[in-house]
């Protein structure tokens, strides 16, 4: 068979579409780059929304680029089942078009940060987490000035009750509710994190530890199994 | 109205504010007889900020001359001084140009901006050499940690740094954070950039070609930091200086971005003959310099400019120095091509004129001409000053205040503890960590390592592989160079080379940042005159040639000048970046050794400063034979796996090297000293770095070391939970991470 394809997605300001797209084919999958201003989703498997400052956050972080023609076609696809991963802006993109719930907010330290950070995974039935172990703690860096996670009481309230916190920090470094570093959609198939599994999968460089290459490995079994 | 040639010709008389641009009495003079008339408005702009002190380099340039004319014999030098940025040959194929310039003054002003767009230059320069941005480093320097105006300009700075460099997407992989109060009111941020290209790649400054096309692109011309360059950067720091605050640019890091990525896909499509960023002085100093490097000859509409305030008059765009602007020169037939590169990025891009075989600069405005000069006289033959010099009246005393009277403590553990924390021996996180220094993945080493490191083989999409690695270190001892200039830039480079060294990366050239007083005090000049022959000299005798730099003048308030701060930055290669030597210890078990030789030297001490406020005697003895042959012990252990952790010794001395290789890792150390504990600890002799190393390799190390002639002496081992200098002191690890850690956060929040 041919080879899982990963969409990379590149938006005026995206940063970590080099990084995303190497960690992709460090697993052996195909990475495909996508434009923004494309309407073309390229028949990819799978859509890895990367990092950094799109349009340059201006107005808020993700708000321009959800309108972006791509986005056209992919927030249906993902509706409709198609895998997507948003990492940092990508996150906040996600949250902008409504795929995912709440908003993420200036950290409560008002200060950008850049740390290796512990995290947990909280669910390992996504279509991104899906080669962790129940509860395994990891390490992956953050690196956001607007990482803390927030949302209404009822909406907190639904995502711990149905299990959609999928990445939770031990030890929180932005102030975000509950802890929550990354959530996931009622399917399962669409999740938001802060932290950069894309800077986590090789010894020689970014972050002292590989323990992002799960979520590239998590996706290339469920495609592969599909 | 407009101020046109014609109209200059007919009003010879009429008085021109020569003198508010900062412009002397004969400069003037001689712009008349360039000219053979009294120069428009717009040529008086041109003039007045090409022959600045920032641009034209008056007062510096005679002594600046020594970079060439004693430069060491290097064939990696590809591109040297006078260009944007230098060029060095790093092999297979690979290239790297990199530059530190200084964004001291707008820093001060409005810190957050000031910085930020320091960060902006420094990396168009890069780009304008045909390159791919792929770190930054920053230098930076402060009045006392806990003074006031600290706690304002250092906050700003940092975030402006964050801001800028993190939208860009380049990892900052290192730098400087030094405080001292002679930095209270002139704060230095010197920022680094180091970008990659092929070999064949290179881009110059240059327009050649008649017909050829001159294209602005990027952001549009506003009032941002008229008069900057003039006035701002080559005037002294009066108490005045907060209502000059409209003339700090602002920087927008979101369009930077978008023109790096731009131009990289110009340059791969090969629509482009030459290229300048635009930096201080604006479209003056692009066009100028354009012209008198290529053909000789330029025609340029300035009604053509886009402006984001249209009342701006032509004198104003012509002194704008709006951020984010590059300028290029392009072959007709290759301009839609262009212009479809540039707005699939949303990078607005208008021609604005051609090159001409004519030797003139003529620019038009309304259809009337309002500059017609000869480009090369702006800017290349500005005025040129031997300005007077001579020792400082207090030097003599100065050095004879040897530390020597200083009480010796009886508590070395008490010392070290607060050494650890203090400001300039602290921990950097609460600066470092507002960076990213991740993104492009190809980060090695970053801060708190003695050098950044990155890997070449994937930095660039498409690239042939390597496994070359690169290293950068930057570093300056305001205190060693205010005790003895000459030496104290040989102990800048010495430590910049040495930290390159210790990771296993060749030294292979030098970029430096001279952040200076007034050159107009003989005094200040004596300091700038030595500290450039003694950094010369030092390259020559470590074969590391300078490929640019930047001179910073006029860092004093009234008639007080920072310390002569010499900032120098090194990059080296290692052939095998898998190779690299992380800092301090890296497991249990190993052996620890000193590398080098100590002796009493406390002038101008971390100890000194921060036990005594002492600042006398003379720096430590600037040894670079025995700098070069540590250098060549450290690369080749690397490259035969020799060794398994190393760290520089620096400011503090072997017990801040010792307390740091233990903090790196958590893993303690038992070693013992021989002489005097006092000495063998806080000493600062150069040319000494600490490693640590496999039981079965210690013998060939040794070895390895003795052809080199390099004293090597095992001092103990690695392990345990603390730090223990036998008979002397101990201290848990814990301990001297929450000491290290604590300072600046109780400081700055």
């Amino acid at each position: 068979m041919s080879a899982a394809r990963v969409g990379v997605v590149t938006f005026p300001g995206t940063l970590d579409d080099q990084d995303a797209a190497r960690a992709v084919r460090l697993v052996g999958a195909e990475a495909v780059p996508l434009w923004h201003a494309d309407h073309d989703l390229k028949g990819v498997d799978a859509v890895f929304l990367p990092g950094g400052f799109s349009y340059g956050d201006y107005l808020r972080c993700g708000a321009i680029s959800r309108f972006a023609p791509l986005m056209e076609e992919l927030i249906p696809a993902a509706r409709a089942g198609l895998p997507v991963l948003g990492t940092c802006n990508g996150f906040q993109i996600l949250c902008e078009a409504h795929l995912l719930p709440g908003a993420l907010t200036r950290n409560a330290s008002l200060h950008y940060v850049c740390r290796d950070q512990k995290v947990r995974i909280e669910q390992t039935g996504t279509a991104w987490t899906n080669s962790f172990g129940a509860d395994q703690e990891i390490v992956l860096p953050v690196k956001h000035g607007e990482g803390r996670y927030v949302a209404d009481t009822d909406t907190l309230a639904a995502l711990e009750a149905g299990g959609h916190v999928v990445v939770r920090y031990v030890g929180n470094p932005n102030g975000s509710m509950n802890d929550i570093a990354g959530i996931r959609n009622e399917a399962g198939n669409v999740v938001g994190l802060m932290p950069h599994p894309e800077h986590a999968v090789e010894d020689l460089v970014g972050a002292p530890s590989t323990d992002g290459l799960g979520f590239f490995t998590s996706i290339l079994k469920k495609l592969v199994n599909a | 109205m407009t101020d046109s040639v014609k109209r200059a010709a007919e009003t010879p008389d009429e008085p021109m504010p020569y003198a508010e641009l900062g412009m002397k009495q004969d400069e003037y003079d001689r712009v008349k007889q360039i000219l053979g008339r009294r120069p428009t408005g717009s040529e008086l702009a041109i003039y007045s900020v090409m022959w600045s002190e920032h641009c034209s380099y008056k007062s510096s340039k005679v002594h600046l001359r020594q970079f060439a004319t004693k430069a060491p014999k290097s064939e990696a030098l590809l591109v040297g001084m006078g260009e944007n940025a230098g060029v060095v040959d790093i092999g297979d194929g690979w290239a790297a140009t990199f530059k530190i310039e200084s964004h001291n003054h707008p820093s001060y002003v409005e810190p957050h901006q000031g910085a930020a767009t320091g960060v902006g230059g420094i990396v168009r320069d890069i780009m304008s050499m045909g390159a791919r941005p792929i770190a930054v480093m920053d230098s930076l320097r402060f009045g006392a940690a806990d003074a006031p105006d600290t706690r304002r300009v250092l906050p700003g700075v940092v975030e402006g740094i964050s801001h800028y460099g993190n939208c860009l997407g380049l990892p900052n992989i290192g730098g400087e954070v030094v405080f001292d109060p002679c930095y209270i009111g002139n704060p230095l941020v010197n920022a680094l950039c180091v970008g990659l290209l092929r070999k064949d790649q290179i881009k110059l400054a240059t327009a050649p070609g008649p017909g050829n096309k001159v294209v602005l692109f990027g952001a549009s011309t506003g009032p941002d930091g008229i008069g900057g360059a003039s006035v701002l950067a080559s005037a002294t720091f009066e108490d005045e200086s907060h209502a000059k605050r409209p003339a700090v640019q602002v920087g927008d890091p979101f369009m930077e971005k978008l023109l790096i990525e731009c131009c990289l896909e110009l340059y791969a499509a090969d629509v482009v003959v030459g290229i300048q960023d635009l930096g201080a002085a604006g479209v003056s100093c692009a066009t100028t310099e354009l012209a008198a490097k290529g053909t000789g000859g330029m025609q340029v509409d300035l009604n053509l400019v886009p402006l984001r305030d249209p009342s701006l008059r032509p004198e104003e765009i012509l002194m704008s120095e709006s951020q984010e602007r590059m300028m290029a020169v392009v072959r007709p037939s290759d301009i839609p091509a262009f212009m479809a590169i540039c707005a699939k990025w949303d990078v607005p891009a208008t021609v604005i004129g051609e090159v001409t075989d004519t030797g003139r600069l003529v620019m038009t405005w309304d259809g009337e001409v309002i500059v017609d000069i000869p480009p090369g006289t702006a800017a290349d033959e500005g005025p040129v000053y031997e300005r007077p010099y001579h020792e400082p009246a207090g030097q003599a005393a100065l050095n004879a205040d040897t530390p020597d009277r200083l009480p010796r403590p009886d508590d070395l553990r008490a010392t070290l503890l607060r050494l650890l924390g203090s400001p300039n021996l602290a921990s950097r996180e609460w600066v470092t960590s507002q960076y990213d220094r991740y993104v492009r993945s190809n980060t090695v080493l970053a801060q708190p390592a003695d050098a950044g490191m990155l890997r070449i083989s994937e930095a660039m999409a498409g690239a042939e592989p390597t496994t070359r690695g690169i290293a950068l270190s930057t570093d300056g001892n305001g205190r060693y160079a205010k005790l003895d200039p000459y030496a104290g830039a040989q102990l800048a480079l010495s430590e910049a080379y040495r930290n390159v060294a210790v990771t296993g990366a060749e030294p292979l050239a030098v970029t430096n940042c001279l952040n200076f007083g007034s050159p107009e005090d003989p005094e200040v000049m004596w300091q700038f005159a030595e500290a450039v022959r003694g950094l010369a000299d030092a390259c020559k005798t470590l074969g590391v040639p300078v490929t640019g730099g930047n001179v910073s003048f006029y860092n004093q308030t009234g008639s007080t000048a920072i310390n002569p701060t010499p900032v120098v930055g090194v990059l080296g290669v290692i052939e095998d970046v898998a190779k690299r030597v992380p800092t301090g210890f890296t497991a249990e078990g190993l052996r620890v050794v000193l590398l080098g030789e100590t002796g009493e030297e406390f002038g101008g001490s971390e100890w000194a400063h921060v036990a005594h406020g002492h600042l006398g005697g003379l720096p430590p003895r600037a040894d670079l034979d025995a700098e070069r042959a540590l250098a060549a012990v450290l690369v080749e252990a690397a490259r035969r796996g020799l060794i398994e952790g190393s760290h520089d010794l620096s400011d503090g001395g072997l017990a801040i090297a010792l307390a740091e290789s233990c903090m790196a890792r958590g893993v303690g150390a038992t070693v013992a000293l021989t002489g005097d504990p006092f000495t063998a600890l806080f000493s600062e002799s150069a040319a000494r770095a600490l490693v640590a190393v496999r039981e079965e390799a210690f013998e060939e190390f040794a070895a390895l070391c003795g052809d080199h002639e390099v004293p090597c002496s095992g001092l103990g081992t690695t392990g345990g939970a603390s730090l223990v200098v036998e008979g002397v002191l101990e201290v848990p690890v814990e301990e001297l991470r929450e000491t290290h850690a604590a300072a600046l956060p109780a400081i700055f929040g």
